[in-house]
């Protein structure tokens, strides 16, 4: 019996699809507990790799018959080897090609919407990670919001789109992954924005992001306000009067965290304005377009992450906290874990280091943790 | 740190510094150490838990250059 890999694409589609879908992980039990592939309709079994190397009779009983088994692992050694185990006993399953590394810099493109003059949306779900990117296409040019390290993607969308890129932009300095937005500015000769708050430390040469700022892209308009509250210089985007990037700042199901950089104390107050007073102040029908899932639920069924403005503030615990001190407390207190390597991103995306790669992918791995509920 | 033995397992990627590493134990008594050296960074998290859940004894753990040293304490 053959051994099948499944590529992160594949899971991907399932998890957005709702399929069902039996993971065994076997991954040690506290990189499991940490983070793993999250999905509605998936079953889990966690049992190490070393505790299998005796055999697989025992896992056996524990598989179910009826639906598909993906074995998972950090790289793909691992699951390969536990695939083929199974496989010498007669059960078929497929493993993670390149393991939990290539679940975490998958982007799928999901097209959000409808720009002027024929324009799109498209918003880039780092399924694995929970990072949102976007890119706006109108006529022969784009506009990239927030992009990941995984630069390819962009670059090749953007190609077969038949558009050029001439803005990069970031929200602010990132704290949870390594911003792919200086790289393709390079690429392409595009400007590369960064809100000048969050960028004292940066060693590389930018261009200020202020609230205000316009940009044309075609027919298109991009439009900068100053949100700051997740760090001091968070900046939400404004395309086309039709839909609203947050950032770091609102999420679907929760708020931002003001306490990557160190400051909570400082910038709650910033965050509570950003939130109570600058995004009550616009208009309802704006689509909210964040820079991070945290739980599958915040997935529509066409697998974007997107919802009215309007509907966030009704339903979105962290827009109905009336009490000051009871909104200062919920921010402040009681924080989840700080993302994994979270001061060496900060460092590489000033461009004070510049890690390789491997490297690169290894501080990045786990959940993004940017929220607060 | 004084050990009984060292394995080499530098440039091998999971699972087989850990396989490396259990098959060298079998052969070792109880209350030997055996230094691994490693390069795979997953090595760290997994030699700790397999060692946990083996019953034997991380010592110590080294990071030299490239290289990852463990000594372990079989139980």
């Amino acid at each position: 019996m053959s051994v099948k890999a499944m590529t992160a694409a594949q899971v991907a589609r399932k998890v957005i699809d709702n399929e069902p879908l039996f993971i065994l992980d076997v991954r040690n039990g506290d990189a499991f507990a940490d983070w793993k592939i999250e999905g509605g309709n998936i079953q889990y079994l966690n049992i190490p790799y070393f505790d299998l190397l005796d055999g697989v009779e025992e896992v056996i009983d524990q598989l179910p018959k009826d639906r598909d088994i993906l074995v998972v692992c950090a790289k793909e050694g691992s699951s390969i080897m536990v695939a083929d185990m199974l496989a010498d006993e007669g059960v078929e399953t497929a493993y993670l090609s390149g393991g939990m590394k290539a679940w975490s810099e998958h982007l799928e493109p999901v097209k959000v919407g409808d720009l002027n003059d024929g324009g799109e949306l498209y918003q880039f779900v780092r399924i694995g990670k929970g990072c949102l990117s976007y890119m706006a296409i109108s006529g022969v040019e784009a506009a990239v919001i927030d992009a990941t390290r995984m630069t390819d993607v962009f670059l090749n969308f953007a190609q077969e789109k038949g558009a050029q890129i001439k803005h990069v932009f970031d929200s602010h300095l990132h704290a949870d992954h390594i911003s792919g937005g200086r790289k393709i500015a390079q690429a392409t000769g595009a400007t590369y924005y960064l809100p000048p708050a969050d960028a004292e430390e940066v060693v590389f040469e930018y261009t200020p992001l202020e609230g205000g700022f316009e940009a044309a892209v075609g027919s298109s308009k991009v439009e900068a306000l100053y949100s700051p509250g997740h760090t001091i210089g968070s900046t939400s985007f404004i395309v086309d009067n039709q839909y609203l990037m947050t950032g770091d700042i609102l999420f679907i199901d929760s708020i931002g965290r003001p306490d990557l950089a160190g400051l909570a104390e400082d910038w709650v107050g910033d965050l509570r304005e950003s939130l109570y007073s600058r995004y009550q102040a616009l208009a309802n029908e704006l689509s909210v377009l964040p820079a991070h899932f945290m739980i599958m639920d915040e997935l529509n069924e066409d697998g974007s992450v997107a919802k009215k403005l309007g509907d966030l503030f009704k339903e979105n615990h962290g827009l109905n906290i009336e009490d000051e001190q009871e909104f200062r407390d919920m921010v402040t207190k009681n924080l989840p874990p700080q993302p994994n390597a979270y001061e060496d991103i900060r460092k590489t995306n000033m461009g004070k280091i510049t890690p390789e790669n491997e490297m690169q992918r290894e501080m990045e791995i786990g959940p993004n943790r940017c929220a607060v509920r | 740190m004084n050990a009984d033995k060292v394995l080499d397992a530098k440039g091998l990627a999971c699972p087989m510094p850990i396989v490396k590493t259990r098959k060298e134990m079998k052969d070792m008594d109880s209350g030997q150490v055996l230094e691994i050296q490693a390069t795979d960074k997953g090595a760290s998290a997994d030699l700790t838990a397999w060692a946990k859940s083996g019953g034997h004894e991380l010592l110590e753990q080294q990071v030299d250059g490239d290289v990852l040293k463990f000594w372990i304490k079989k139980g």
